[in-house]
């Protein structure tokens, strides 16, 4: 499928996943209120907080699905969108294409934000809970990402990106 | 029912970037000239690897139901929860919705995928060569709908991150979750180390792809364009 612009579209969205990646990963995602106590909690304070209570495996997988995998996949992205402006694009771009196609299944930016929106309904029987910008960021992302997906054309990057091993070219030489 | 596929042409397509290319040799297909992603004709011990994570993932989906994924302490009781305990917990609270999509992401969908891809390996297994397209669908759902199954790790580690209120009320992640982990990340794994080709195997005409393609011709260009696009639509 062609796209009418295959370029400049997904480096727009990419760059506002970016922006709106770093407002999820820097504000408070959600806070509570209970007989006159607050807590907030980030989304790599979560992670974090179940560092300190002993599960350390789940704390980096958390932290790696929710934190890591979606900044490397908007990281990549964008690199990658940025190179094939100018085809044609080195070879180890290809290199960033494909790790971050590896990647993307475990950008759960989606999964996590349901998980955040369960969390809150269940504490919410406890206390009093309060949404932070963060959450919305995430909200934000869970619409970019997919936008980005579906705007970006895989074969004509493809096509702007040397070839690792190029085949010969047809000699016309006598 | 027999269709040429892209092996029996003797062109191997790129899990990486999708570029379909004749190997300079038959035994040693090498790098894919475009993204250097390693090239198979299949996948090596596609459906081992599958098995062998299928397997420890529903060996591990036991202790992820029956250990607890929270514990609750309040100054006078203290409360483990397991992952169907919790979504009776939010049954009982009025919030049916949201049970259901805990109880879809975190019992069903496991359990399904475990299901299906055994399904897939052992059709694969049997030479089966019917309903290919809908196998190919079912792996394409399983590879798609699986990551849904964090849902339950992600609420634990919020409740976990906000509820510190102690000596009031604290909560702490409990054994379970390590292994409800586990298994969501294990069944992943499951699905990328198969290799959605051999679905297609017994219905074209080379069963065993590598041996009946026919090594290129000597002094030919290894990636002829008009060969490639002949056997992409033979694919």
């Amino acid at each position: 499928m062609r796209h009418a612009d295959p370029l400049d579209r997904p480096l727009a969205l990419t760059v506002t996943a970016a922006i709106a990646l770093i407002i999820a990963n820097v504000s408070p995602l959600m806070g509570l209120t209970v007989a006159g106590r607050d807590s907030t909690t980030t989304l790599i304070g979560g992670a974090y907080q179940m560092w300190l209570q002993g599960s350390e495996v789940t704390a980096v997988i958390v932290g790696f699905c929710a934190v890591f995998a979606p900044a490397a996949y908007v990281a990549l992205l964008l690199a990658v969108l940025v190179m094939v402006r100018w085809p044609p694009a080195p070879a180890w771009v290809g290199v960033l294409m494909r790790w971050a196609d590896r990647l993307r299944p475990w950008s759960m930016n989606e999964v996590l934000l349901l998980g955040m929106l369960v969390a809150l309904t269940k504490i919410a029987q406890l206390a009093t809970v309060i949404p932070g910008a963060g959450m919305y960021a995430i909200g934000a992302l869970v619409l970019l990402l997919p936008a980005i997906v579906s705007t970006f054309d895989v074969r004509e990057v493809w096509r702007r990106i040397a070839w690792i091993d190029p085949p010969a070219p047809r000699r016309a030489d006598p | 029912m027999n269709a040429l596929g892209a092996a029996d042409a003797g062109l191997v397509s790129c899990t990486g970037c999708g570029l379909l290319s004749r190997p300079a040799s038959v035994a040693h297909v090498g790098d894919c000239p475009r993204c250097g992603e390693r090239l198979d004709w299949r996948r090596a011990h596609a459906v081992q690897r599958t098995w062998a994570f299928l397997i420890a993932a529903a060996i591990l989906y036991v202790p992820a139901n029956v250990l607890p994924v929270l514990t609750t302490n309040t100054l006078v009781s203290s409360q483990a929860d397991t992952i169907m305990s919790g979504v009776i917990y939010l049954y009982e609270t009025g919030s049916w919705p949201l049970a259901l999509i805990v109880l879809v992401a975190s019992v069903m969908i496991p359990l399904g995928k475990i299901a299906a891809l055994a399904y897939v390996l052992v059709s694969v297994q049997r030479g089966s060569a019917t309903s290919n397209r809908q196998r190919t669908r079912l792996y394409r759902i399983v590879e798609f709908i699986g990551r849904w199954s964090m849902l339950d790790v992600f609420v634990d580690t919020f409740v976990v991150a906000l509820v510190q209120l102690a000596p009031l009320m604290s909560v702490e992640p409990g054994p379970g979750v390590v292994y409800f982990m586990a298994v969501v990340v294990l069944t992943m794994f499951a699905a990328q180390s198969f290799d959605s080709r051999l679905i297609w195997d017994a219905a074209t005409m080379g069963k065993t792809p590598p041996k009946r393609c026919a090594p290129p011709p000597p002094g030919a260009r290894r990636f002829g364009t008009a060969l490639r696009r002949r056997g992409r639509d033979a694919a």
